[in-house]
């Protein structure tokens, strides 16, 4: 399935847009690591969906704008975004960072939401549960922490970034540190507001996440009223990456 | 030309073996390592060196900001400047730095810093830092807003210190109703201020500019990085239509003097590579340079080189690239007299207690370098700058 990539230009802000396939409108929100390849998991969805993976502002190829401070920001941004290309039931699938965006962004207004997946998303802080600390970690051990197959990780690392992916790789860090390192990848005024989640709520979970254990999505389900959750087996922090078959088809079954 | 005493107060009892056994020196060195007894014989130790600084003819004492480490015990400098501000009598003390962005108020920071100017009468000299990268993973501060915050608290202080309050302030970092601080600085129109850094174009043109000419100090650095920012200091000043005073430039730097070369160098290197090694090397890149602390282009650069954030260095290597200075009196006066002459700074920051340097050495390393050293380097400012 061709995904086209295009530029949106949302009230002065410029982010790249990758959409692809047809069907019912499935927005990916990417986590700390960017979107800046087409992925199999986009593929694979885009044989059922109009599947759309913008780039947020300050990542990749998209503009960072001076307004960029905090999460809340990115939220209101992408409702902007859904104003402007005029989304109406779209199926808000968020990852790690961008699963915390899509929470955020469902808890202000999910008026152009049908459902909503987030996976292993950051955005709440559990007391007790140990979380990683990725702003420590060697960039070895951020690939292996990725991963519970240490094959793919192995896969990964062996391959040398050429000068543009040290680029996007820096400058998608600084926008990490910018959103996340304060309170450390959470929002202390997120979890108050949960409940107000309305649409049907999908939380999946890599079984041995170790950026975040999968022992948050328990939290999430209290938080989220008729939250569902899916634990994927054998896998880490990426599902959507690591086992992207199974990732497509919880996708499926949740919107069956 | 001055004269300065520079002490990190290391924690110089740490067991170096089981302390090996972590990845870092700092920030998630386990503080069970620390053991109060002895910190407090150092503490009281270390606070004697600084007073004996005095006697022995230093003009200045310098104190610093470092957090969660055994690399310097002074978390709060304004603590040890304050514990030396009733005991020293004539020189001055050097607050360098506090780090600005670190604090969620920065008045605080005129506040404290204007207290120890009236205690002593005018004698502090105000530095401010933004700390090293690892501040920011043991203050939490974003390191994204390290150099805004450090802008935006550099102007809130000096406007506290200059223009007559209350008056409101309303940055992007910080907001007050009222700044109106008391005590106003006993130094009019505020005490000097430094500006310590490992050298960034940014802050040199920051220290440089004619608004300012605050005297930049270039810190433990090989001698070629100290010549070239003290040179680009140099040149921003005349970009900008001056020509910049030695006493805007200076170099802090450990140094030992020992009886000979032989006996200086056997007598510092296990202790300088202590410091080096262990208590500063000990520091991974993620810990030293985390996301936003740095220009883009830095950081594009080391992820590229995959440089480490310190390498490791041996003593006589040290001594070779003039990161440090041992030797007899002859060599080490020789030596930095050769650099002053090359350089042209009119501050010399001594570090003569550095990692494990234990006190009689220590002892003896001021009392010779002020005895035969310091009258030397006097002597030949006077030619080079004529005073």
């Amino acid at each position: 399935m061709a995904f086209c990539e295009e530029i949106c230009n949302i009230r002065g802000s410029r982010i790249t847009l990758k959409r692809g396939g047809s069907g019912r409108k499935l927005l990916f929100l990417h986590g700390a690591n960017g979107a800046s390849g087409v992925r199999p998991f986009m593929e694979d969805l885009a044989r059922d969906f109009d599947v759309l993976v913008p780039e947020h502002p300050g990542f990749g190829g998209s503009d960072e704008p001076e307004w960029l401070d905090n999460i809340h920001d990115v939220a209101y941004f992408y409702l902007d975004f859904l104003e402007q290309l005029n989304l109406r039931d779209v199926f808000l699938v968020g990852a790690s960072l961008g699963g915390w965006l899509a929470l955020e962004i469902a808890i202000r207004d999910a008026s152009r939401l049908s459902r909503l997946s987030a996976v292993g998303p950051l955005g709440i802080h559990v007391p007790g549960i140990k979380r990683g600390d990725m702003f420590l970690w060697s960039p070895e051990e951020r690939v292996r922490n990725l991963f519970h197959d240490q094959k793919l990780a192995d896969r990964m690392l062996a391959q040398p970034p050429t000068a543009e992916q040290i680029e996007i790789e820096v400058k998608n860090s600084y926008t990490v540190a910018r959103l996340a390192w304060e309170p450390r990848m959470f929002d202390p005024h997120l979890a108050k507001w949960l409940h107000r989640i309305k649409v049907p709520t999908q939380i999946i979970w890599g079984d041995s996440d170790r950026i975040l254990p999968a022992a948050y999505a328990a939290e999430f389900a209290r938080l989220i009223p008729g939250a569902r959750v899916d634990i994927v087996g054998q896998c880490g922090h990426t599902p959507h990456n690591e086992k992207p078959q199974e990732f497509a088809r919880l996708l499926r079954e949740f919107c069956r | 030309m001055n004269i300065l005493l520079f002490h990190l107060m290391p924690y110089a009892d740490l067991d170096l073996r089981e302390a090996d056994k972590y990845p870092h020196s700092w920030v998630t060195l386990p503080n069970r390592f620390y053991d109060p007894k002895k910190g407090h014989a150092l503490y009281n130790r270390y606070l004697d060196e600084m007073e004996y600084a005095e006697d022995l003819g230093f003009d200045a004492v310098c104190v610093n900001e470092h957090h969660q480490t055994a690399y310097g015990l002074m978390p709060s400098p304004i603590v040890t400047a304050s514990a030396l501000s009733r005991r020293i009598k004539r020189a001055k003390i050097a607050i360098l730095g506090s780090a600005l962005p670190l604090r969620a108020n920065p008045l605080t920071v005129a506040e404290e810093h204007a207290m120890i100017d009236n205690i002593t009468g005018g004698r502090l000299i105000s530095g401010f830092v933004r700390g090293i990268g690892c501040e920011y993973h043991a203050s939490g501060v974003n390191p994204t807003y390290s150099l805004a915050r450090f802008n935006e608290a550099h102007d809130l202080i000096v406007r506290a210190w200059t223009e007559p309050g209350p008056f409101e302030f309303h940055g992007k970092h910080y907001h007050f109703e009222y700044v109106n601080v008391w005590p106003r600085p006993y130094q009019q129109p505020h005490p000097p201020i430094w500006i310590p850094s490992q050298g960034s174009r940014e802050t040199i043109e920051f220290a440089a500019h004619p608004a300012r000419k605050y005297t930049y100090l270039q810190t433990f650095s090989p001698i070629k990085a100290v010549a070239k920012n003290l040179l680009m200091y140099r040149d921003v000043a005349k970009r900008h239509g001056y020509t910049s005073a030695p006493s805007q430039l200076g170099w802090a730097t450990p140094v030992y003097v020992g009886e000979t070369d032989e006996a200086a160098l056997a007598e510092c290197s296990e202790h300088y590579e202590n410091f080096r090694n262990r208590f500063l090397g000990k520091m991974s890149l993620e810990m030293l340079m985390p996301p936003g602390y740095t220009s883009r282009e830095s950081a594009r650069a080391i992820v590229a080189a995959k440089t480490a954030a310190h390498e490791k260095v041996d003593t006589r290597r040290a001594d070779e690239l003039g990161m440090m200075t041992c030797g007899s009196p002859r060599t080490v006066a020789d030596r930095l007299i050769d650099y002053m002459t090359q350089i042209g700074f009119g501050n010399l920051l001594a570090m003569l207690q550095f990692g494990t340097l234990p006190a009689d050495l220590t002892r003896r390393n001021m009392e010779r370098f002020a005895e035969y050293v310091m009258p030397r380097l006097r002597q030949a400012a006077k030619e080079l700058y004529g005073s």
